[in-house]
Order: C-alpha cells, then sequence, then structure tokens
C-alpha cells in the first residue's frame, strides 16, 4: 500500500470541497464543502499518522471533529436564522456587512 | 536728593488724596442709575476735599523746609527678591502736581456740570473724571517706578474711557482706540525701564534707584534714559507718537482740558524731571530729549498754523507746548525749574483756552469748525475776556505767564553758550513766532470779523457755573508766571529736589531776550492779521493751496508716515502670519488626517459584503503562504 492514494484522494477532496466554497452560492452547499475540506485535512492528518506510526496526528484529527461539530450547530442555527429573517439561503444575498 | 522724613501730621494721611476721588469713582461707578441725581456733586466734592488737603499737606511740607514725607502704606509686591511696596512721596516736585491737579480739576469738574448737563450719561462722565484725578495723583505722589506705573496705566485708562465717552461715535470710538495703542507703544519703554531696574539694582522705589544708578555702566544709564523717554513720549503725546493727541479731542471738551492739554499729557515731563538723577549722567539721552522737544514743537506749531477745528489747533499747540518743556527739561540741571514753571503756568491757560473751546462750541451747537465763527466777541463777552487772556498769556504777551516761563526756558537753552544751544534757542524763539501766528488766526476767525454761523444758531453765553472756573483760570493765567518767576520762586521751592539753583552766566541778557521774543511774537500777529483778519474768511477751505499748506493740514503726515512705516507693514505680518497658519500647519494636520481618512476609504472598498470573494482572498493567502513554506524548506 502506498500513501500516495490517500493523499491524492485527501487533496481531490480538498479540491472539490474549496471550489465548492467559491462557486456555490447555497449557505448549505458551501457549508457541506467546508466539512469536505475539514475531512480532507482529517484523511491527510491520519495517513501520515499511520505511517509514522504515531498517534499525534490521530489526535488531533479528533480535535478537528470536536470543532466542527461545534461549528455545524453555530453555523446551521446562523443559516436557519436567516433564511428565516430573508427567506433565501444565498450567500450573496447576506452582503450587508461592508464598507 | 535731601533726607526723607517720616510722614507724621497730615501727611500720613495724604494717601486720602487719592483714595477721595477713587471714592468718588467707586460710588457713581457701582451706585448705578440711583446716584444720577447728586452724583455730579460727589464727583465735584471728592475732588474739591482732595484739592484742600493737598493745600493744607503743601504747608506742612513747607513747614518742614520741603524735606520730602515717605508714606510707606503697605507691601505691594514680595516674591524672593523682589520687594515692592507701596508708598508715597510727599515732595516739593508732587507737591506742585498734586495742587496742579486737584486745582484745575476741581475748576473743571465745577465747569462739566454745567457743560454736561443735558448729557444722560453725565455721571458716568463724572466718575470716569475721578477715576482719572485718582489715577493721576497716584502717578504723581507714588514713590516708586511701580507705583508710578500703575498710575500711568491708570490714566492712560481713564484717558481711553473718556475719549471714547460718546462711543456711539465712530469717530471717538477709533480716536480713543488709537490713543490707546500709542499710549502702549510708549508704555512698553517704561515697563522695559522697570525691568532694568529690577535686574541690575534689585529696586524701584526712587529712593533705591537713584542711591545706586551711579553704580550702573553708562551704556545701561542711557538705556534707562531712553527707555523713560519713550515712556515719556508715548504719555505727552511728542514725535514720533504725537499724532493720537489731535485725535483725542474727541472727548468732550472738560477731558481735553483737564487730560489733554492740563494733567495727563505733561506726565511725560514728570517722568523725566523726576528721574533727573538717572539724565543727569547720561549727555546722549539728554540730547535726544532736547531734539525730540525741539521737534516736537516746530511740528506741534506747523500743523497748529492750518487746522480749522479750533480744538485741533488747541490740541497741536499743547503738542507745541509740551515740545517746549520738553526741551528744557532736556537743558538738565539747567532747565528742570524752567520746564515745571511753564507745565503749571501752561495748566492754566490752556485749560482755560480749552473751557473757553467749550463755551464757544457750547453756544454754536457743537461746531467745531472756526470758518462757522466769527464776530462772537460781543455774544459771548466772558469767553472773549477770559479766552483772551489765556491768549495772551500763551503767545507770552509781556508781564502774562508764557512770558515769564517760554523766555526762562530760552534763555536757558542759550545759556548752553554753544553752536547747540543757539540752535534750540532759534527753535524756541522760532517756535514763539508760529505760536503768535496760528493763536492770532484762532482769536481772529472766532471772534473777530463777520459772522458766519451756520442757519437757526443763536449763539448765548454759558451759565455761570461754566463761566466761574474760566474766571479763575484766566486769573491764573495772568499771574501764574509772575508769580512762579518772581513772587514766590519755583526754583527755591524745587531746591530740595534738584539742588541749589546755580547762578547761570547768561551768554544774553534776559532783557534782551525778552525784547527779541516779544519782537517775534508781534510779528506772528501781524501776519495772522495779514493773512486772516485783513481778509474775508471763506467758509470752506480753500483746496487751491501752496505745498506747505497742504502738509501742516495732514501734520506733516505723521498719520500716513505711521500707516506706511507701522500699520501696513503690520497688516501684512498678521496676514501672512494668518496665511501661514491656515495653509502651512493647519494644512500639515488636515492634510494628514483627510491622506488618512482617504486612503482608509480607498481600502474599505475591498470589503465588498461578497462572502465567497472572502473565501478566494483567504484560499489565495494560504496558498501564497503554503507556496512560501515549501520554497523555503526545499531551498
Amino acid at each position: 500500500m502506498t500513501l500516495s492514494y490517500y493523499l491524492v484522494l485527501a487533496a481531490i477532496l480538498f479540491t472539490i470541497g474549496a471550489v465548492g466554497v467559491l462557486v456555490r452560492r447555497n449557505a448549505i452547499v458551501v457549508f457541506m464543502c467546508v466539512e469536505l475540506m475539514l475531512n480532507a485535512v482529517n484523511l491527510t492528518l491520519i495517513t501520515f499518522a499511520r505511517s509514522t506510526g504515531t498517534v499525534d496526528g490521530q489526535i488531533i484529527a479528533l480535535f478537528v471533529m470536536v470543532v466542527a461539530a461545534a461549528e455545524v450547530v453555530i453555523g446551521l442555527a446562523i443559516i436557519m436564522s436567516i433564511y428565516r429573517t430573508r427567506r433565501s439561503a444565498s450567500i450573496d444575498d447576506a452582503n450587508l456587512l461592508k464598507y | 536728593m535731601s533726607e526723607t522724613l517720616p510722614a507724621d501730621g497730615l501727611l500720613g494721611w495724604s494717601w486720602l488724596l487719592i483714595a477721595l476721588p477713587l471714592a468718588g469713582a467707586a460710588v457713581l461707578l457701582l451706585g448705578g442709575r440711583r446716584t444720577d441725581r447728586w452724583g455730579h456733586l460727589l464727583g465735584t466734592a471728592t475732588v474739591a476735599a482732595s484739592f484742600v488737603l493737598a493745600v493744607l499737606c503743601t504747608i506742612q511740607l513747607a513747614g518742614q523746609d520741603g524735606r520730602p514725607a515717605d508714606v510707606d502704606l503697605f507691601t505691594f509686591i514680595s516674591t524672593g527678591e523682589l520687594d515692592v511696596r507701596a508708598g508715597l512721596l510727599f515732595d516739593p516736585l508732587s507737591a506742585i502736581f498734586a495742587l496742579l491737579i486737584t486745582g484745575v480739576g476741581s475748576l473743571i469738574h465745577v465747569y462739566s456740570i454745567g457743560y454736561m448737563a443735558h448729557d444722560p450719561a453725565r455721571r458716568r462722565f463724572f466718575a470716569y473724571l475721578n477715576l482719572f484725578v485718582a489715577a493721576m495723583l497716584l502717578l504723581v505722589l507714588g514713590n516708586s517706578f511701580v507705583a508710578l506705573y500703575v498710575g500711568w496705566e491708570g490714566v492712560g485708562l481713564a484717558s481711553y474711557l473718556l475719549i471714547a465717552f460718546w462711543y456711539t461715535r465712530p469717530a471717538a470710538a477709533t480716536a480713543a482706540k488709537k490713543a490707546f495703542i500709542m499710549n502702549r507703544v510708549g508704555d512698553v519703554g517704561l515697563a522695559l525701564a522697570i525691568f532694568v531696574m529690577f535686574a541690575q539694582l534689585g529696586t524701584t522705589s526712587y529712593a533705591g534707584v537713584f542711591g545706586a544708578v551711579g553704580t550702573l555702566a553708562g551704556g545701561t544709564i542711557t538705556a534707562l534714559g531712553l527707555l523713560l523717554l519713550l515712556g515719556a513720549c508715548g504719555k505727552s503725546g511728542q514725535f514720533p507718537l504725537q499724532a493720537w493727541l489731535p485725535d483725542a479731542m474727541e472727548g468732550p471738551t472738560p477731558v481735553s482740558a483737564l487730560i489733554h492739554a492740563a494733567t495727563m499729557v505733561t506726565a511725560g515731563v514728570y517722568l523725566i524731571a523726576r528721574s533727573a538723577p538717572i539724565y543727569d549722567l547720561t549727555e546722549t539721552a539728554r540730547t535726544v530729549v532736547l531734539a525730540i522737544g525741539a521737534l516736537t514743537l516746530l511740528i506741534g506749531a506747523i500743523a497748529g498754523c492750518a487746522y480749522d477745528d479750533i480744538k485741533k489747533v488747541l490740541a497741536y499747540s499743547t503738542v507745541s507746548q509740551i515740545g517746549y518743556m520738553f526741551l528744557a527739561v532736556g537743558l538738565g540741571p539747567a532747565g528742570y525749574v524752567a520746564g515745571l514753571a511753564h507745565l503749571l503756568a501752561h495748566g492754566f491757560f490752556k485749560a482755560g483756552l480749552f473751557l473757553g473751546a467749550g463755551s464757544v462750541m457750547h453756544a454754536m451747537n457743537d461746531q467745531v469748525d472756526m470758518r462757522r465763527f466769527g464776530a462772537l466777541a460781543k455774544k459771548l463777552p466772558v469767553t472773549f475776556v477770559t479766552f483772551g487772556l489765556g491768549y495772551l498769556a500763551l503767545i507770552g504777551f509781556p508781564f502774562l505767564s508764557g512770558y515769564f516761563t517760554k523766555d526762562a526756558i530760552i534763555e536757558a537753552a542759550l545759556d548752553r553758550d554753544d553752536v547747540w544751544g543757539w540752535v534750540l534757542g532759534g527753535v524756541a524763539v522760532l517756535g514763539a513766532g508760529l505760536t503768535a501766528f496760528y493763536m492770532t488766526r484762532l482769536m481772529l476767525m472766532t471772534f473777530f470779523g463777520r459772522a458766519r454761523w451756520e442757519e437757526g444758531v443763536h449763539p448765548h453765553e454759558s451759565p455761570s457755573v461754566m463761566t466761574a472756573p474760566m474766571v479763575v483760570l484766566a486769573i491764573g493765567s495772568v499771574g501764574a508766571g509772575a508769580l512762579l518767576v518772581s513772587v514766590f520762586p519755583l526754583s527755591g521751592w524745587l531746591e530740595p529736589v534738584f539742588g541749589e539753583p546755580e547762578e547761570a552766566a547768561h551768554v544774553v541778557a534776559p532783557a534782551i531776550i525778552g525784547l527779541v521774543v516779544t519782537a517775534v511774537m508781534l510779528v506772528g500777529v501781524l501776519a495772522a492779521w495779514l493773512f486772516v483778519g485783513r481778509r474775508e474768511v471763506p467758509v470752506t477751505a480753500p483746496v487751491r493751496v501752496s505745498p506747505v499748506t497742504r502738509a501742516a493740514r495732514n501734520a506733516l503726515y505723521a498719520d500716513a508716515v505711521n500707516e506706511s512705516l507701522f500699520m501696513r507693514p503690520g497688516q501684512w505680518l498678521t496676514r501672512a502670519l494668518v496665511w501661514v497658519d491656515n495653509r502651512g500647519v493647519d494644512g500639515a494636520v488636515n492634510g494628514l488626517a483627510a491622506g488618512l481618512g482617504g486612503s482608509s476609504s480607498r481600502l474599505g472598498r475591498a470589503q465588498t459584503g461578497f462572502v465567497r470573494s472572502y473565501a478566494l482572498g483567504i484560499l489565495g493567502g494560504a496558498v501564497l503562504v503554503a507556496g512560501a513554506l515549501l520554497a523555503v524548506t526545499a531551498g
């Protein structure tokens, strides 16, 4: 088995996530793309942890998951309240905070 | 200076001289409208009481052979090495001034009761007059230069308030400001002189300064003399600060008589005479005093010949006569007494002349243009006689005041026995001729010739409350000179101050001088009769006149010189400073603020509110950081 399969997969997942964040307007989709990027990073961490035989990477991956879970709670709540007030989940419509 | 005695008896109360008019001013100013009915009486009473007290004090002073009395009052300033005590010095010199101020002051207060009878602000007028008398007495009675300075500024303030008494008239308000500002120029000199005394001698009391002035370097003494002279020139309307005095005639006529003829403007002469121990040590400063006196004497006399405003002619005459006094005190020990005698005599006849002019204006509905007078001798007999006696005294008609005192000055100048003595004496004789010319012109245009009155003017003699002071002053004008020179010699009275008068070796016999001066005076009178009395006086001033007349009408362009030399450059300077402040200082500060604001609002444009563009920015940044890390680790 080689590391590169995992790393390439992680890179593909990260790229899909990043492109999704940049091109999609729906807040839910953008949100899921962010999760995708986080998990791509998790995959990279675990791959390297496995290859070096240490547990540091796995511990950080667990931290990332915990933080991501908390972030999902907050993020979804924000998206819900924006949707309720503006009847739209497009992130381009939520542009009041600017110069 | 002879030893001082502790003040006992009445002299210990001499502070009341100042306190009485000051209290009068305070009551009238603070009492408000409820003092309107009797305010003028109170104002007159305080000054009259001061006069009585001054007479009694002088009698006591004469009883102790003129040895000065020092009245120590209280500590005025005490900080570290600087210790100024407020005190009065009642010596023969301050005594004659106190008598002049309170005596002429009382008469003019009485006159003002009639002159200002119809003015709604009469109470305010008397309050300011009382304030002036108090300040002027402090000026002459103080025993230190600091006390003199306080009085000096006090009379400046009173003068300002009284010139601008009719403050709704723009001309009066402007004249008051002009007087105040030109006086400040002189006052700077006096203040600097006092600073020099503090710095060099550590004291400002007359006794301290005059006792130690001999220890100073020659240059310092000369500087002291010149600085004091600057102060004297400002207050006394001497060249180059003479232009404010004629404009000060915008004030009520009693003010012109009291402040701008008899007392305040002679304060400069008092200052120089008082500082005699300083001037005795510096030939340079004395020479400058002489030059200024001679120059001002001629400037005033020439300008006096051309004006048609009766009060301005008298004002230029005052400038010229004070020039005589400066010339006298500039001569040093030989001239102090002559100058002061002329000062006293001048106080009488010039105050009388101004009161007479006020009486004429009163009769002519406040007209001041002499071309609209004429033929008033019959209509105003008392005014004519008293004014005429003052006129004769001023031009030096034999055996009246001016004859004795002016001749004494000319004698003292000639006694120098050098070329400058002849020059100064010649200038003084020429001035006497010019004086005779312009005063005769004034007399002829006002009292003789054809009536050139305006429509609806019905001249009437003034009430007796106004004529009585004029009569008293006329008697003084006639007798003062003989009294001061022969009967009751001023030189003997002032001996404790200026020392024993040395019997001068006369270069020219006084009798010859008297004849020459009288002859020149008669030539002046004759010239005036030829130019003015013989012909019809036009109602409007002729426009086509010689350049000399035009220059004299503009007072030898003193205002123009002041404006082009000082006022305009001053305005340019202030305008340039305002420009530098607005464009330079404010520009730098405002420019910095505007630059920061502009650039931040331009940077703020990046905050578009589109989340995806922020995300792109973050991604780009992350890629950049990662790329940099790779480059560093790989390299």
